[in-house]
This record gives C-alpha cells, structure tokens and sequence, in this order.
C-alpha cells in the first residue's frame, strides 16, 4: 500500500531517533502529509510552546501518493509552529526529497529537542544517524547540499537543508531541497536552525508499493492524461511557469505594488514570463534557459534561468553564472512589484540568493517594501540602512538588502524580522501587509475580493496556496465569478480551503486542481491505500484538516480579531483599474463565513461541528 | 480611433512586428467589437480565453457585442494559470 507505515522519530536533545508504526487511524481520519503531520503536532506539542525553543517539534511529511507514479507525486510537507507567524505552520515543496524519504521507508520524521551542537541527519534506509554539522554551519545551502553528498561520497542523496538565514533565525527562512525546491513559508528554516539541525540527506533504495496496483495504474494513467489534454496543465504551465500570471494580474488591477500603495506595476511586463522568454539585448539570450519537473511531474512548471553575466549583480560571481531555479510568479512579484524593481536580471539574482541561503523570497520582498515605505516616511535612514538608500526602485537597494539577510548582517538582521516585527518597531505596524504576521503573496485584496478572505482566514497567516481563489475570480476555473463582488465568496472560499486540505495531504501538487477535480484524485488515493476514499471522503477529511489547524491556533491564543485585514485594504481605495474606488469587503464576507464553517462568531468551531467531522 | 492591443503566452505571434512587449497601439475602425479586432489580427477565436477590457472579463457572448472606444486597452490569453 502507499505507505510504508513507519514514522521516524529524531530526539536532538538526547541524540536518538526510533522507528514506530504509522497511526493508520489518524491515517484514515487526516489522510497524510499536512494533515496527518499536523494531527501529530496538535496531539503531541502545546501550541503555547516558544516555536524557536526545544518544546516545538519539526515534521517532514509525505502523502501516500509520494513517491508513487502518480503525476506530481513528489510532494512533501514541513510542518511545525511558525516562528514568523506563531501559528501553525505547513509548507509544501516539490523536488526530489520527499520521495527519497519514502524510498527509504519512511513516511515520515519527526524531529523533537534541540541539539547542543550543529548536526545534520542522514537517512540511508534504516540506517539513520545524527553527525557533526560543524565543518557545514555557517555555509550556505548549495555547499551544504554538496558538502553532504561529497562526503557520503553518494550524488544520488537528496538533500534538505538550511542556509545562514536558518542558522540565524530569520523569521522567514526556508528549508530548501534539491537546490531550490523550497518548504518557503512561515518560517520553517528558522526552526530546524534553533534545533541546530543543518540538513537531512536521504537516500532509499526501495519503493513504494499500492493497495491494488491494475486500480492504481489505470487511475493514475486516466489522471495523467487528463493532464496533458488541459490547455493549462497541458501546455500553458509548462511553456509559461506561474510567472505568465504577472500580465494577467496587473491588467486585472490586482497587484500589489510598492507595499500595496498600487494595484498596478508600470514595470510589470518587464518582469513577467514573455520578458523571461525575451533574447536580452544584452547578450542576445534568454533568462529563461528551459522548464523543468519535479518527481513524477507530468507538468514541468518550474523555471531554470540564467543570469547574464556581464550584469552588475555577478560580475566576477561565477558562481551564479550556473543555470539555477528561476523567477516564479509570487517571487518575481514579491522582489519586484512589492518594491518597485523592474530589472530581470536582478530579480533573478536575488531569487538565486533567496534559495542560496534558505529565504522565502515572498516575505523577503514583501519586507524590503514594507521597508522602503519606512524610508520614505523618513522613520529609517542612512545610518540604519548602513548607508543604503532603500527607496521604491532601487535595484541595488534590493539586491544589497537580499546579501544582508542572507548573512544576517548590519540592517539585513531587522529586515530578517519580518515586515510585521519591523514596521511596529518603527511605530507603524499598519504599514505590515501582513496577516497573523505572514506577508501577503502575489495578489490584492481590493481586487480579488475573495483572496482578502483567503488571507485573513488561512490557518498559517496570508497565503494564497490556501484557498486560491483567484482561479476562479480571475481565471474562471472551475468557473468564472466576478472578482470585485463580495457575494458567494465565503461559500468559494470554503470549498477551496476543503479541497486544497485533502490535495495537500496526498502527495500531490496542487497545482494539478487546475484540471484535476477531486473526482480524478479520489480513484488515485482510493487504489494506493486501505480505506474507501471517495470524493466526499476527501471533502470530508480536508474540512476535518481546515478545523484541526484552526484549533490548534485558537489555543495558541489566536482569535477571530487576529482574522483582519492591514487597515490599508480597509480604508484606502484601490487607485487605479477595474477595482479603482473600491477596498475589501472583508467584514461583509466574514460574518458568512463562520456561519458556513459551523464556528461561532467569535471564530471557534462549535461542539455541534466538531461532533460531525468526528474530531 | 486608437486603442491599445495586448496579446500574451502563445498569443504574442500574432502581434504586428511594431508591437513591443507583447502591447502595439493599433489604429483601428469607430465602434468595432472585440472580436472584429481579434478576427482581423488572426486570433484564433478558440484560443482566446481570458479577454479583459480595460482590466474587466469579457464572457465569450459579450466580445461580438463589447464595442471599443478610444483610449480603451484590450489584453487576451489563451487558458492559463499560475500561483
């Protein structure tokens, strides 16, 4: 069947990990991946704990459909309480590690306590140990992802691993695998770096074997070619990559710009993915090199570029001269419009360092802008910046500012806080385009109404991979509604926080529900694992996820009063585009939306709801 | 009357060669809909998924009936997505 049934339990403070049966009651109740890690997590640590201190605890999690040949079956999750957020948090990354770690037979792993020393974790098989880190700390992820395979003398590892920004507990740090797949969000690579853990190299030479293998071959063959006849899935996102969005939104009037003061870039076109595809009059090449998949992906979204060499960012820098992860929309939003850039190629260098050193390069362009509405407000100047002038625009103010907080030097340590932390120390917290303390991603509120209730709801602060429903407002898939009305979103808003809970604890990508429905993922999980799933089931279980995450944060201490907007997309009208005149409507969509989820109107599920998803 | 025409992805072939980062202003005839436009430049109607004017979607039984006016901008993709 498509687990292996086994979980890996890591205790850095005592330096032993062990092996124990998968729970397969929670299985069938949470699935896997995020939502059965964050069952682990809810039973297993207080909420309350210090997410930065030993009492938290770091879960790596696949999906059944891991490691499968299911289409985008590479997926894995890391799940903890986010640093940035103090919420509960689960990022999602792609690549090759998940696999390996189900390959090896493992499920998932479990890292509790804190080591007294920097170490890193290898997982060949069964054999699992804890080794000295100390040659690696302080160096970045791509030689900490070399160093790892050199010295097991083994190129077919997978690696996982902080950069310095891990080390140093940037609060928005990632762990990155493969390169520069990235666990982005929430703060993840923060807290592998307070447990002193700089890496996991997997390597397994099993596989993964399923419940009803004629079922399972059919199901996932009927779903792989669902995905090659859709002309999104098919030939859109392969040829374009998400960064196609760039054009799309900012025609729509929905992009956030220099710190959400606009919802239109003028510089957008050149950042988007025709510029990507555009010889440089440079040198007369391309940025974008060519696509590229993750396990078992019959999509091959990502983006592989290569920066020129002659432009002022790598210039003596052969470093960066190699093909490297490219410009996906929500970084090249983030790096670009939230601050006002519009130079490619520097964009590209910044999203090199964001997955050099572990950054999330959305809250890290997200921050910079938020900073730059600081410095021109006169509240940071030269002598905080360290002589940097960090103005709307300015390429090398972003390019600086992503070196500094890779190293966590000079102002590079308070962008590292986050824009929340950052612009309060400043005495304007209502300039933080944050939710729960995340930055927003790629999208505004104004116009997308439904992605302001995304936002305020989303159980790990602002994200779009919660609920995204700009597929419909914007897109029209499954179908097209009107993005600038508050009526029916709450219901949409709800149906696709569901859906994505049940996708994102599969083992799938989620970006195949742009042709898949969970009618073609229900036969998929149904033939890989015990159990009758169903499309309910799924709906079920993914409803069951969405009120376990949220529980989990109300007893962190978040309440319905964390679930708001920054009073930016309250009060100040979007200025320009189909939303010009209007801002959220939040309030009117909120109310709905409890009623809808069976919470009361203070934000908490209600017993009646928490008997009928049987939690 | 003049009006800005903005064909992206697979779309940009058929843009005029004067076009520049996949937008050309376009000389083009008082009151002509949007499909008229997209006819005369070679779109393949079935390609034309997302049809914004002015920023606001065009539903495929509106773009015969739309009529443009000086100044207006017209964005068209084929099926796309991307988050």
């Amino acid at each position: 069947m498509g687990w292996t049934g086994k979980v890996l339990r890591v205790d850095l403070t005592n330096g032993t990990s062990t092996s124990e049966p998968l729970n397969m009651e929670w299985a069938d109740k949470y699935l896997g991946q995020r939502g059965l890690a964050s069952k682990y997590l809810s039973e297993e640590m207080d909420p309350k704990a210090d997410a930065l201190g030993p009492d938290n605890k770091i879960i790596f999690a696949t999906g059944p459909l891991t490691g499968t040949c299911a289409s985008t079956g590479g997926r894995y999750s890391v799940i903890t309480k986010g640093p940035l957020t103090g919420a509960i948090a689960c990022s999602n990354s792609g690549g090759y590690w998940g696999a390996e770690l189900k390959f090896a037979g493992w499920d998932m792993v479990i890292i509790e306590g804190q080591s007294p020393k920097p170490v890193y974790l290898t997982i060949f098989d069964d054999d699992v140990q804890i080794r000295d880190a100390s040659e690696v700390w302080g160096k970045s992820v791509w030689e900490a992802d070399a160093w790892v395979k050199s010295t097991h003398q083994d190129p077919m590892m997978h690696v996982a691993a902080i950069g310095v920004a891990g080390e140093n507990k940037v609060l928005y740090s990632a762990i990155v695998n493969d390169l520069h797949r990235a666990a982005g969000r929430s703060g993840v690579g923060a807290v592998l770096g307070s447990k002193n853990l700089k890496a996991v190299g997997v390597r397994g030479t099993g596989g993964v074997s399923v419940k009803d293998f004629k079922a399972f071959m059919k199901a996932t063959n009927d779903g792989k070619k669902v995905l090659k006849d859709n002309a999104v899935t098919g030939v859109g996102l392969p040829t374009f990559g998400t960064q196609v969005l760039m054009n799309v939104i900012n025609e729509s009037g929905a992009l956030p710009t220099r710190n959400g003061r606009d919802v239109q870039f003028e510089g957008a076109k050149d950042i988007s993915a025709e510029a990507m595809a555009e010889p440089r009059k440079s040198d007369g090449k391309p940025n974008l090199l060519t696509n590229q998949a993750c396990f078992s992906c019959t999509i091959a979204c990502g983006r592989i570029s290569k920066i020129d060499e002659k432009h002022y960012t790598v210039q003596n820098k052969p470093q960066y001269w190699q093909a490297s992860g490219g410009l996906e929309y929500e970084a090249a939003w983030a790096l670009g419009a939230a601050t006002g850039v519009s130079d490619l190629e520097a964009l590209t260098y910044t999203n090199f360092i964001c997955n050099e050193q572990g950054i999330d390069p959305i809250s890290f362009g997200a921050t910079v802008g938020a900073a730059m509405e600081l410095y021109e407000l006169g509240l940071i100047d030269k002598e905080k910046t360290g002589g940097l002038e960090l103005v709307f625009g300015s390429t090398e103010a972003l390019t600086t500012a992503v070196e500094l907080t890779g190293k966590a030097e000079g102002f590079g340590k308070e962008l590292g806080l986050g824009s929340a932390r950052l612009t309060a120390k400043y005495g304007r917290p209502e300039l933080a385009m944050t939710v729960k303390g995340q930055e927003f991603p790629a999208y505004d509120p104004r116009g997308v109404q439904g992605m302001g209730l995304t936002y305020a709801t989303s159980n790990r602060g602002a994200c779009h991979l919660r609920s995204y429903t700009v597929s419909s407002e914007i897109m029209g898939v499954p179908e097209k509604t009107d993005p600038l009305v508050t009526e029916g979103k709450a219901a949409l808003v709800k149906a696709f926080q569901d859906a994505t809970s049940a996708v994102d604890s599969s083992g799938l990508c989620v970006f195949t529900t742009f042709a898949w429905t969970l009618d073609d993922i229900a036969p998929q999980v149904d033939a890989a694992i015990p159990g009758d799933w169903t499309t309910e089931k799924l709906l079920e279980v993914g409803e069951r996820i969405w009120n376990m995450e949220r529980m989990f944060n109300n007893r962190a201490g978040f309440t319905a009063a964390d679930d708001k907007l920054p009073e930016r997309m309250m009060k100040d009208a979007a200025k320009t585009g189909p939303a010009k005149g209007l801002v959220s409507g939040l309030d009117k969509m909120l109310p709905e939306y409890y009623e809808l989820r069976g919470w009361t109107p203070e934000g908490v599920p209600t017993n009646d709801t928490i008997d009928r998803l049987a939690m | 009357m003049k009006i800005t025409m903005k064909l992206y992805a697979s779309l940009g072939q058929h843009l005029p060669p004067n076009a520049n980062r996949n937008e050309v202003v376009i000389d083009v005839a008082d009151g002509i809909s949007i499909l008229e436009i997209l006819d005369n430049h070679n779109v393949p109607r079935e390609s034309c998924h997302l049809v914004l004017l002015n920023g606001v979607f065009q539903a495929p039984f509106e773009r015969s009936e739309s009529r443009l006016t000086e100044g207006d901008h017209l964005a068209v993709w084929p099926p796309v997505a991307g988050g």
